[in-house]
């Protein structure tokens, strides 16, 4: 897997916890949705916990957590699969303000869609990362100036700009 | 609009008729061209899969088809103005054989262009204002609306401002880009529904409620394909300044719960058919609840700003009843013809309508070539303020014809091939291009609308007939939308041989309905036999002024498929 954030590869300070490992005391680790209840038990309130959510989760099973919760990374199983760009939104809406993470197929022409949605970083498999290099994400992040949609984040609207001009 | 905008100063004598870019529009569109230049080169460099790079052609108009690449372009609601159309023609000319093909989503395709001409094509379409965005994908497709948008005696409202604002904020939409599968918008503003708006993902109609104040009646999850249903009314009004909100709502619902396992399941119209409509309404009141409206709320400034563009043309004053006209129509019987047929009443005194049949006997529904596409430019400047548009019907609709004018651009129409008097007919066929074209097709269509029209060419039994809708598609995705013609037909291949089935009872207005199936499937051969007998059982019960799906509600579909038997029996080999 390969990380990247505004629109560069990026080191993973975060370490993935499979089913079978043991919590580590410390935290900074991104556990399945599976091993939250437990994670939230066992981790001292300061450990730096994250969840990992397939696309399906319901946000509200997610909610009361988000005190404790840094990182939330969200399941992407095909690129052509958009469901997880509702939820990011959703979370976004209910006040998570922790880091966002699309985590698996997504390509470069998508970066912009994961970061207007609200996701902060982009993880992809090794073979994608070795098809589309730094420079394709990089470059895919300045394709456009400005878009029509208001309410959605990072980039310019057109419509401000209208009315901007307007004024 | 500003001055420095170098086109419109070149322009500025012409009337404003349709919706115009300004410099963020053009920059918006550039961007995607040069993105999907970067796609392609990507793509033969091999930074993309062909897996990964297919949804990113599609969403730029761009399919593979059974020879070749087809290109399909967008024409927003079906509005051009006659340089879009003299830029359809050369680019039919540069790029492809010289013809273009207008299709049932009121846009043009191309049907053999080169992988590696297609940025070319974008890059000219784009310098008249034109592009190819979400013409095809699994995201918000280009938005459709009446052909008669502005013009007709029976609308409460022009429905393009709302088609506009909604192509403005479904392009490149970053949340609802990779949807379970494709979604379709059309709007109307009138009485009667000429863009089969209970046919589409999202049909919206223009309503006021009970204090005049204008907004929409939406309806959800009509669609054709293998899984033909009825839009369902989940709200009678929403208001203007909502829509967008309310819009966002449902298609969250649909993103998030929309099923993605069987891309035959995976429509809205689905989800809707197995949650229950009442289930589906609750989900969008939820959401849309819950979403913080002031971000999305229809900007009450930009609406004016884009219904300005569509501000009624220098109609001069003219009195209704042009005397010229009907001089012409009493000297010129074949003149006269054309008149009943294909001209309609105009919001404008001394005006009307004229719908250019792209139905010529014998030939393709819906391709025109580029001389004809050049002629249609001329006229439309010389008797239309250089406006026209194209009707999910497959033909073209001159919006502001002078009375007077009426014969003068018949004449230049039928040197052209152009003035075929069907519009409504039954040889006014809508047909998808079949497998003479189409990697999904299971039979051919082409020659079977060929084959109907030459049976019924007699343009006096044509209108003996009557308004009647003959719809042909050659597989079971139904873009001939066979459901809702009177007579649809669906060509499928059974045991390697082409078999055609026919249904009746097919509607696409406000009082839609699905066709029913008549019974087995037929050969290409007989189908016009068949269609004969249909319509001469048709022509012996008919009441005064009774319309075939009239009669065919009246009687009911029992008695027609007796009549079909019977006349099989007896007459035609089935």
């Amino acid at each position: 897997m390969a990380l990247i954030s505004n629109g560069a590869f990026v080191e993973d300070g975060w370490r993935r916890l499979s089913d079978e490992e043991d919590l580590p005391k410390g935290g900074k680790c991104i556990v399945p949705q599976a091993r939250l209840a437990e994670a939230l038990k066992v981790l001292p309130s300061g450990a730096r916990l994250g969840v990992r959510v397939e696309n399906t989760a319901d946000p509200a099973g997610l909610v009361p957590h988000f005190a404790r919760l840094e990182l939330i990374s969200i399941a992407f199983p095909a690129f052509s699969d958009g469901r997880g760009f509702s939820l990011g939104r959703l979370l976004r809406r209910a006040g998570f303000t922790g880091e966002l993470r699309a985590s698996g197929r997504l390509i470069a022409d998508q970066i912009l869609h994961a970061l207007r949605c609200g996701f902060d970083t982009i993880e992809v498999s090794g073979d994608i990362a070795s098809r589309q290099d730094q420079a394709q994400w990089t470059k895919a992040l300045s394709a456009f100036g400005a878009f029509y949609q208001q309410g959605y984040g990072g980039r310019t609207h057109i419509l401000e700009q209208r009315r901007k001009a307007a004024r | 609009m500003t001055a420095h905008e170098p086109n419109l100063a070149a322009r500025s004598n012409e009337p404003i008729i349709s919706y115009r870019y300004d410099e963020h529009d053009r920059a918006f569109v550039r961007a995607r061209v040069a993105e999907f230049r970067e796609q392609v080169r990507r793509r033969l460099e091999g930074a993309l899969t062909e897996d990964e790079f297919r949804p990113l052609r599609l969403m730029n108009g761009l399919y593979l088809q059974l020879h070749a690449y087809m290109l399909r372009v967008a024409i927003p609601y079906g509005g051009l103005t006659a340089k879009q159309m003299r830029r359809l023609a050369e680019i039919a000319d540069r790029f492809d054989k010289g013809y273009g093909h207008f299709t049932t989503r009121q846009n043009l395709q191309y049907n053999w262009p080169k992988l590696e001409d297609v940025p070319d094509i974008l890059e000219a379409l784009a310098e008249v204002e034109m592009h190819a965005i979400q013409t095809s994908g699994n995201c918000i497709r280009n938005v459709t609306s009446d052909q008669f948008a502005g013009v007709a005696v029976d609308e409460i409202e022009d429905p393009r401002p709302t088609a506009e604002f909604l192509r403005q904020w479904s392009s490149l939409h970053p949340e609802f880009s990779f949807l379970p599968r494709k979604f379709k918008i059309a709007v109307t503003g009138a009485r009667e529904d000429r863009a089969a708006i209970s046919f589409h993902d999202i049909g919206l109609r223009i309503v006021e409620d009970a204090n005049g104040a204008r907004g929409y009646e939406v309806h959800v999850g009509g669609g054709l394909g293998r899984t033909p249903m009825v839009g369902k009314v989940v709200r009678d009004f929403v208001a203007r300044a909502d829509l967008l909100a309310y819009l966002e709502a449902i298609l969250r619902v649909y993103n998030r719960f929309g099923r993605r396992d069987n891309k035959f399941k995976a429509r809205i119209k689905i989800l809707v058919h197995e949650i229950g409509v009442d289930e589906m309404k609750r989900l969008v009141e939820e959401e849309f609840a819950a979403i913080d409206r002031g971000p999305f709320a229809f900007d009450a400034d930009e609406f004016a700003r884009i219904a300005a563009f569509f501000a009624p043309p220098p109609y001069e004053t003219l009195p209704g009843r042009s005397e010229a006209l009907e001089a012409k129509k009493r000297e010129n019987r074949d003149f006269a013809v054309f008149v009943s047929t294909n001209v309609a009443p105009h919001k404008a005194s001394g005006y009307a309508i004229v719908t250019v049949s792209l139905k010529p006997i014998g030939g393709i529904p819906g391709d025109a070539s580029s001389a004809q596409m050049r002629l249609l430019a001329d006229v439309s400047e010389r008797f239309g303020f250089g406006e026209l548009r194209v009707t999910h019907t497959q033909n073209i609709v001159l919006p502001h014809v002078k009375q007077d004018d009426l014969f003068a651009l018949w004449r230049e129409l039928s040197a052209a091939d152009l003035a075929t008097s069907n519009a409504g007919l039954i040889t006014d066929i809508i047909c998808c291009p079949g497998l003479d074209y189409c990697a999904l097709a299971t039979a051919r269509s082409i020659p079977v609308a060929q084959a109907i029209s030459r049976r019924f060419q007699d343009p006096e039994r044509q209108r003996l007939i009557g308004e009647l809708g003959v719809k042909i598609s050659g597989c079971i995705n139904a873009c001939g939308h066979h459901h809702i013609g009177a007579i649809g037909i669906l060509g499928l291949e059974k045991k390697g041989q082409e078999s055609y089935q026919i249904t009746l009872g097919g509607d696409p207005t406000f009082s839609a309905s699905i066709g029913e199936l008549l019974g087995p499937g037929v050969t290409a051969q007989e189908v016009p036999g068949v269609i004969e007998n249909l319509i001469e059982f048709y022509l012996s019960q008919r009441r005064e002024g009774e319309r075939f799906i009239d009669l065919w509600r009246r009687l009911g579909h029992a008695r027609f498929k007796e009549a079909w038997r019977r006349e099989g029996e007896d007459g035609v080999d089935i």
